[in-house]
């Protein structure tokens, strides 16, 4: 691949008081790939994650978008680059029907604010789910307490990739589904990229990573362990790289020294 | 979860639904246990023949007017509440701050006392302090933290030391200004009242057919439209038949006007606004609202400052309709008929749920069970206990009708 990733992460290090949370951490996401994240709890997904979305300031290192330096201060910022994350929590209200979660905050609306515009917001919203292939919720004027887990998550994504996004991120989209739905998620996620999004992928299951994700990076203890292809590694690898930190080259890190 | 249809025959299903068949489905939600503002209405009907029965003179015209004069304070101040409970806060000031307003306004028109402003100019003056308390104490629960329970508690209080300390030494001021006093007395001509009548139900039609024309220039399923267009001849018959009734008396009380102009306004804003959006999305998740960029604390003051404006209002009404403010403004049954009227309504107390219109159900309610009791003689006490136990059944209700819904996996 020649081009430079959607989203590329140099040397990132954050740390909350005494605490190193990430440390010379290096990550990147290309466009029409998914990327698995991994790392066993605390060893810094969520942080990155958060870095990312611009929820926290990175204290050393670089973000560059598409190969250009960028600044990411805030969620609006990251939203403008068109980075979109899907929390585990889905941020969904359940009062609202899945429309008005769609253009939750964003809403279409006349000048002045005066009228919301919702036959158009209902037109974009059936397009965009039918884009996706989500086709098992009956009506999308339904509120989204009435439905299913993996459909309330299908909903979230959807809106994420709404906006013209290049890269989703999707923090354990498939946690507390059943096989099913989490079929259907993983079904999802596989779309996004054909699609020519970037998409990072936290799991904790192997199994699911194994099945959609092109790439794995595996993060300990807030460094990151290495990268590796889907295809040229094994479950077993990954597991040792998650829990004891097998050293593996990577390019651009000089100490890889993981058994602190 | 079962094997999808696709999304063309959903919608080419939809556009053949028969009425027959929309009537059955309504049906099955109701079986589901979603009841909506039916067994309020269902209630209200069975209170109207109870009472008919009982006293001659409580089925007629003037009774109907008197009926709207009496609720029409306790409605406007519902209006309030149901903004607040859809944030899931409360407010418990809304009685005392109207009696606020109403001695403002009672205050300023008063002749000879070296401000005596014309009645309108002395209105506006009482709904703007009743916006800016309202601001001012959603300020304090969105900016500071405080819970909105206490610091409408602080209000409730401090209002009541106001209304006190400003009527103190003569305990009570008359009110002679005739544009005050016609908020709850004046009654229109029988002309104005069919072009009133005329103008809420061809208003309605018109918001309505607008919606399925922009539905059908978007090339979305309009469902079956005549069962669409049942709403608008509902409120058309309503709207008429009301009219028919109050002509039959006085005519249409302006303070029955002012309720059904305040509704439209505020189930537009609730509804048909960005603003009223955001406010079910921070009583549905605020959460979420947060991380959708929807600034919270903004809603939240907004929200208190309408629950201020709106009690203002039904304050100012109160007051005109004794033509006087004494030492009770505000006191007795406000606050629990303003909070009960909103919540018998069908509006639920965890925020995100309810419509503006539950305020006029709840109030109308409420003011039947007053109205109706009055004229059979009953004396306070039962007053109390009935409305005690139609507050109990409509909240046990709606819970176990929400808990059905859950069940029913809807």
């Amino acid at each position: 691949m020649g081009e430079a990733p959607t989203l590329e992460v140099r040397g990132v290090s954050k740390a909350f008081g005494s605490v190193q949370a990430l440390h010379d951490v290096d990550f990147e996401v290309r466009a029409g790939e998914v990327m698995a994240l991994v790392g066993d709890n605390g060893a810094g997904k969520s942080t990155l994650i958060k870095c990312i979305a611009g929820i926290y300031s990175i204290d050393e290192g670089e973000v560059r978008f598409e190969g250009e330096h960028v600044t990411i201060h805030g969620p609006k910022d990251a939203a403008r680059l068109g980075i979109e994350v899907v929390y585990q929590d889905l941020a969904l209200c359940d009062n609202l029907d899945v429309v008005q979660n769609m253009y939750l905050g964003r809403e279409l609306h006349t000048p002045a604010r005066l009228w919301l515009r919702e036959p158009e917001m209902e037109r974009n919203t059936q397009q965009t789910l039918s884009s996706l292939s989500v086709t098992t919720i009956q009506s999308i004027r339904q509120p989204v307490a009435t439905l299913s887990g993996g459909q309330r998550q299908s909903v979230a994504v959807a809106r994420a990739v709404m906006w013209n996004s290049r890269v989703v991120i999707l923090d354990e989209p498939t946690a507390a589904l059943g096989v099913a739905q989490t079929r259907q998620v993983l079904d999802l996620v596989k779309r996004l990229a054909e699609q020519g999004l970037a998409v990072v992928l936290i799991s904790h299951n192997l199994h699911d990573i194994f099945e959609v994700a092109n790439r794995i990076t595996v993060l300990r203890l807030g460094r990151d362990v290495g990268v590796y292809e889907r295809e040229q590694t094994t479950q077993q690898e990954i597991v040792s790289a998650i829990t004891a930190g097998v050293p593996t080259k990577v390019a651009g890190i000089a100490d890889t020294e993981a058994s602190a | 979860m079962s094997v999808a249809a696709p999304g063309e025959v959903q919608a080419a299903a939809e556009e053949q639904r028969g009425v027959v068949e929309s009537a059955r489905r309504y049906y099955d939600t109701l079986k589901a246990g979603d009841v909506g503002s039916l067994p309020v209405i269902l209630a209200l009907a069975g209170m109207v023949i109870f009472f008919s029965l009982k006293n001659g003179n409580f089925f007629t015209a003037v009774n109907f007017n008197n009926l709207i004069v009496q609720s029409a304070g306790v409605t406007l101040t519902a209006i309030g509440v149901v903004f607040v409970l859809l944030l899931g806060e409360i407010d418990l000031s809304i009685s005392y701050l109207g009696g606020v307003a109403g001695v403002i306004v009672a205050e300023l028109q008063l002749p000879g006392s070296g401000h005596d402003l014309p009645g309108l100019i002395a209105i506006l003056i009482g709904l703007v302090a009743g916006l800016a308390i309202g601001c001012f104490q959603g300020s304090w629960v969105a900016l500071v933290g405080v819970p909105s329970f206490v610091v409408t508690l602080a209000g409730n209080l401090a209002f009541q030391g106001v209304i006190l300390r400003a009527l103190g030494q003569q305990g009570t001021i008359s009110i002679q200004d005739n544009i005050v006093n016609d908020m709850a007395n004046y009654y229109l001509p029988n002309l104005a009242g069919w072009v009133v009548a005329a103008v809420v139900a061809g208003g309605y039609l018109a918001v309505t057919a607008g919606g399925l024309v922009a539905r059908r220039r978007a090339k979305l399923p309009l469902g079956n439209i005549m069962l669409a267009l049942l709403r608008p001849a509902i409120v058309a018959l309503v709207a008429f038949g009301a009219v028919a009734i109050c002509n039959h008396d006085r005519g249409v009380p302006f303070a029955g006007l002012l309720v059904v102009a305040m509704i439209a306004f505020w189930t537009y804003i609730s509804t048909r606004t960005t603003f009223g959006r955001h406010v079910y999305a921070v009583g549905g998740n605020t959460e979420a609202a947060r991380r959708a960029g929807i600034g919270i604390r903004y809603v939240k003051i907004m929200v208190f400052g309408i629950s201020g404006v709106m009690a203002a209002l039904g304050g100012i009404v109160f007051a005109a309709r004794l033509s006087s403010v004494d030492l009770n403004a505000g006191g007795g049954t406000i606050l629990f008929y303003a909070i009960s009227a909103a919540v018998i309504g069908g509006t639920s107390l965890f925020g995100g749920r309810g419509r503006v219109a539950a305020a006029l159900l709840g109030g109308v309610l409420l003011g039947t069970i007053d109205n109706g009791l009055d004229l059979i003689g009953s004396p306070q006490s039962t007053k109390y206990i009935a409305t005690a136990v139609i507050l109990l059944a409509a909240v046990t209700l709606d819970t176990v009708s929400r808990r059905r819904l859950e069940r029913s996996g809807r």
